[in-house]
């Protein structure tokens, strides 16, 4: 399935093509360990780009790197032609860049909704003084976030637990809620690292339609890191192979499913 | 039926935002600050203000700010009372500097040098967390602690390392000092308290408050949302340390009257306001009112009341006897609700609710 | 847990309110001595005159790096204490200073009721035995599962407890050690060394022997017996442990004894320096600096910082101390151990931490 934009929302859909981010030459180690070695890939803006692999193959550390948590030794990341060596992690939140965990990483001690809400806190403005007092502009500033914060609730479906502290969730909701923090930082790029990882098969098909409707309704750019093939394949526009830290394909699910080296890294090879 | 959330539309964003959105509970607060402020000093002794009442408000002021720091923040502190001494003698100074000025006002102004210092000895926190953090607010305990007796610019060259505290009125009225009665002390206390609670409540329930709960919860996905952890806990830091500054400066302005100050800034009482954090409970503020009431309530308690039971008791023994129980209760606290008095509060909130239909 | 315990953040100096911070915190302190001294002076007091003293008098250096190594010696063993506990429980044991007071306190009170000396430490033991037990049952049982800071309060309650218990029992006066009779030696060794006369106390020797003994026979505990295998088991992952048939409650019984031996040993020797009495309690809070310099779960790190602590702290006082008013010896401790901590966040023998997420 090609995802095209459809213009259903008024939302102006922006053109495939132009590249939002790219990687260059990303080498990074643990003391010996090298967990990435020298991998270049971009990602355009609007589309849905997945990053497959083996365990092991250093996808978790590539997108810390795009957001600034881990720091490579070489290379370079260009973010909407800002091209740096280090990326921090605020700076990368302030340029909209959001993402979701591998283990849900919520705050177990907050609701559904200050979950949310605190992906509002980079665009909330009002200073100490007015939040002490929390009437006139820090009250008319938290009820305009919360609006937001209220749509992007009906969006993923998730009304019932709002006010519910989401360490007892179940996981999928968990996830869900996940989602929705990252979608409160309106970002331009959103990194899923394994949104469906332990989900059942309702749960996956709910995943992929908010991706795909997140896609089409925001054109928010999507990077995604899944092990499920059936949905990689679907969802995705491009494919990113990696396999020991190194890149070993690049291109359409056509393409990469056909790649000799890719069926060798999943299947196993002869020696 | 008596306490129930049927029937109460929230048709605003505003109301929902409340801090009590059900009207039983702000009928509830209405109650408690309405014995507070006519049945306590009409009907309540001069010892009863005195010795039960103006501690459990200093406390519970200084176990908030603790909790700002600990239980919403993550962030153990074994320093509390340097940073309460830190208000105490900036205060002093203050005044001394200052005689004109109104006294509440320098209490408030205390708290900021407080905060100041704070902030310094939470610089670490950046780098280390958990109980390395404890260490390195224990450097602050004894670093202070040792200042408060070594620097005599801080009591005025005082020969016995004391304070005095002056007499200091409003309209007229001994607010500070020995012709203070209890209740205007008691009513300074009882001010500033629900003053700066409100603003507490403000902050933790506002875009600080969530900061601070992200960082404590999962600081590294908090960090990739934006929150700046140094701002954040330093912010943390500031405002907890500003509570505790007041607190303290009130402990010695309101309370003692004075007195070897450096005594009373022990690690002894860090210890203390822990405990009434903890028993209390961890990231709430009703929590830190119950806990300071337990804890500062038990030992005056057991003092006057076990001989009361016909239970002969000494000074010393009853001292031993409050050390082992308040050690006791602490285990048994832990065991049966780890999350303190405040929970076993909303537990019995939520069997109120469906009462007396629970199905 | 020692992962949440020790996040470092990359380059902390690089951050620039750190940085002011630290600068600002620097000049005050220099400024605070400046105005007790003549300004000039101040430089050559703190960077000149006290190496000068060192090498005028080297017989005073030794002694002082003596006094800091006898404490230094103690503060690791009660270091040790929390190690030993840490390691196999991931609790961190507040309440090892008091264990330390409540032991000594043991042997001394039964002695006083007439138990022979000797036969007194074996009562002693088999008290701490009993408390090892009972804190088994009590408190670590109920509490497994709970997140570490609740664990770390419930060790408060066992400190507050044992406070309120040792005195009830004993009062709250200080107690001789009954060192003579534990055959311990008394007196001075007077060395003559680099042209002056440095006393070795004799107490302070058999101190730095026992304890390097007992630092011994721990580590061959630990890597040689069955138990020490599934000590390092336990406390690399409780449910590991577990799934392998290895008992949680045996082994913390096994662990809160040792440390409890661990503790009537520290007891005995630091009441035989000074005397017994709950003011130790303050003094053991020391061992938390230590802790920090050395890592939570290292042994030599417990050691090596202890020494470092001692030593470091004794110069300071001796040197520096008397520039800024004296009694320097309250916190310097804990301001050594955080300035190591802003170069080494991981301890002198941790590993570097590789955050996942």
């Amino acid at each position: 399935m090609n995802a095209e934009p459809i213009n259903v929302t008024g939302v102006p859909v922006r053109d495939k093509g132009e590249v939002l981010l790219s990687v260059e030459n990303i080498s990074l180690r643990f003391g010996g360990v090298k967990a990435i070695t020298d991998v270049s890939f971009d990602i355009r803006k609007g589309e849905i780009r997945a990053i497959i692999g083996p365990n092991g193959a250093g996808k978790t550390s590539m997108l810390n790197c795009i957001n600034g948590f881990y720091q490579p030794q070489e290379g370079q990341i260009v973010f909407k032609g800002e091209r740096r060596a280090k990326m921090r992690p605020h700076r990368a939140a302030a340029g909209g860049i959001a993402r979701t965990f591998q283990n849900v990483a919520l705050f177990k001690g907050m609701s559904t909704l200050d979950n949310i809400m605190t992906g509002r806190t980079l665009k909330m403005k009002k200073g100490f003084f007015w939040q002490a007092l929390r009437h006139g502009p820090a009250m008319q500033e938290e009820i305009a976030h919360r609006r937001v914060v209220e749509d992007i609730i009906d969006f993923l479906q998730i009304e019932h637990i709002r006010k519910l502290p989401v360490g007892k969730l179940p996981y999928g909701l968990q996830k869900r809620v996940e989602l929705g923090r990252a979608l409160a930082m309106e970002p331009e790029l959103l990194l899923l690292d394994e949104p469906m990882a332990g989900m059942n098969l309702e749960e996956k098909e709910d995943m992929c339609r908010f991706i795909l409707d997140v896609n089409n309704q925001f054109g928010t750019t999507i990077a995604l890191i899944e092990h499920d093939m059936g949905v990689v394949m679907d969802l995705s526009d491009r494919v990113v192979v990696l396999e020991y830290g190194r890149k070993i394909a690049d291109g359409t699910p056509d393409e990469v499913k056909a790649n000799q080296k890719v069926i060798d890294a999943y299947l196993g090879v002869a020696h | 039926m008596l306490y129930r959330e049927a029937g109460q539309y929230k048709s605003t964003y505003s109301a929902d935002m409340a801090v009590f959105p059900l009207r039983e509970d702000r009928i509830g607060i209405a109650v408690i600050l309405g014995v507070a402020l006519v049945a306590i000093p009409f009907l309540g002794s001069d010892f009863f203000i005195a010795s039960v009442m103006i501690p459990f408000l200093i406390f519970s002021l200084a176990a908030v700010g603790l909790n700002i720091l600990t239980g919403y923040t993550g962030l153990i502190s074994l320093g509390t009372a340097a940073f309460m001494g830190v208000g105490a003698y900036s205060c002093y100074k203050l005044t001394t500097i200052f005689p004109g000025v109104n006294i509440i006002v320098l209490i408030l102004v205390s708290g900021l040098f407080s905060a100041g210092i704070g902030v310094l000895f939470g610089l670490p926190s950046l780098r280390i967390k958990g109980f390395y953090l404890a260490v390195a607010t224990l450097a602050a305990q004894f670093f202070l602690q040792w200042a408060f007796v070594r620097v005599p610019w801080l009591f005025n060259y005082n020969a016995s390392g004391a304070i005095e505290v002056p007499q200091r009125t409003l309209f007229d009225i001994p607010l500070t000092g020995a012709s203070a009665t209890p209740e205007t002390r008691y009513f300074v206390c009882l001010g500033l308290v629900v003053v700066l609670t409100w603003f507490a409540s403000n902050i933790v329930h506002g875009k600080l408050g969530r900061s601070w709960m992200a960082v404590r919860d999962m600081d590294i996905a908090a960090e990739l949302m934006g929150i700046k952890l140094l701002n954040a806990k330093l912010a943390a830091f500031a405002v907890s340390s500003y509570f505790c500054g007041v607190a303290g400066a009130m402990m010695i302005f309101l309370w003692y009257g004075g007195g070897e100050a450096a005594d009373v800034f022990s690690i002894r009482l860090s210890f203390n306001i822990l405990f009434m954090v903890i028993i209390g409970g961890l990231g709430s503020l009703i929590g830190s009112f119950f806990g300071a009431a337990f804890l500062s309530i038990l030992p005056t308690a057991l003092k006057f009341g076990l001989p009361a039971l016909g239970i002969p008791i000494q000074g010393a023994a009853a001292e031993h006897v409050t050390f082992m129980l308040v050690g006791a209760l602490i285990i048994i606290f832990l065991i049966v609700e780890p999350h303190g008095l405040a929970r076993l509060w909303q537990i019995g909130k939520q069997k109120l609710r469906t009462w007396p239909f629970p199905y | 847990m020692s992962d949440i315990a020790t996040r470092p953040a990359p380059n902390l100096l690089a951050n620039p309110l750190v940085k002011a911070g630290l600068i600002f915190a620097a000049v005050i302190a220099a400024l605070a001595i400046g105005v007790r001294l003549d300004p000039t002076n101040t430089l050559y007091a703190i960077f000149v005159d006290p190496f000068q003293q060192m090498a005028q008098a080297p017989d005073l250096l030794v002694q002082t790096v003596w006094e800091g190594l006898v404490s230094g010696v103690l503060y690791a063993l009660i270091a040790l204490g929390f190690v030993l506990i840490f390691k196999a429980s991931g609790v961190f044991n507040f309440a090892q200073g008091i264990m330390v007071v409540f032991a000594a306190l043991t042997l001394v009170g039964l002695y006083e009721k007439g138990v022979p000396a000797f036969l007194a430490v074996i009562l002693t033991l088999g008290v701490m035995f009993a408390l090892a037990v009972t804190i088994e049952r009590v408190v670590l049982r109920p509490l497994v599962n709970q997140p570490d800071i609740i664990l770390f309060m419930a060790t408060f309650g066992i400190t507050y407890f044992l406070i309120g218990f040792g005195e009830a029992l004993f009062g709250g006066n200080p107690k001789q050690m009954i060192a003579e009779q534990l055959y311990l030696p008394k007196g001075a060794v007077d060395l003559q060394i680099l042209g002056g006369l440095v006393s070795l106390q004799k107490i302070d020797i058999a101190a730095a022997l026992i304890a390097s003994l007992m630092i011994a026979a721990l580590a061959a505990f630990f890597q040689y017996t069955r138990i020490g295998r599934a000590l390092r088991a336990v406390a690399d992952s409780h449910k590991a442990a577990l799934s392998v048939g290895i008992s949680l409650n045996q082994i913390w019984v096994i662990v809160w004894f040792t440390a409890g031996i661990v503790a009537l040993i520290t007891g005995i020797m630091w009441g035989a320096r000074s005397d017994v009495s709950f003011a130790l309690e303050i003094v053991a809070l020391k061992a938390l600096p230590v802790l920090i310099l050395g890592g939570f779960t290292s042994i030599p790190g417990a050691i090596v910082g202890g020494l470092i602590i001692g030593i470091g702290e004794k110069l300071g006082e001796f040197y520096w101390g008397p520039l800024i008013g004296g009694g320097i010896e309250s916190w310097l401790a804990y301001f050594i151990a955080l300035g190591f901590l802003l170069f080494r966040p991981q301890g002198l023998f941790g590993d570097k931490i590789i955050e996942r997420i």
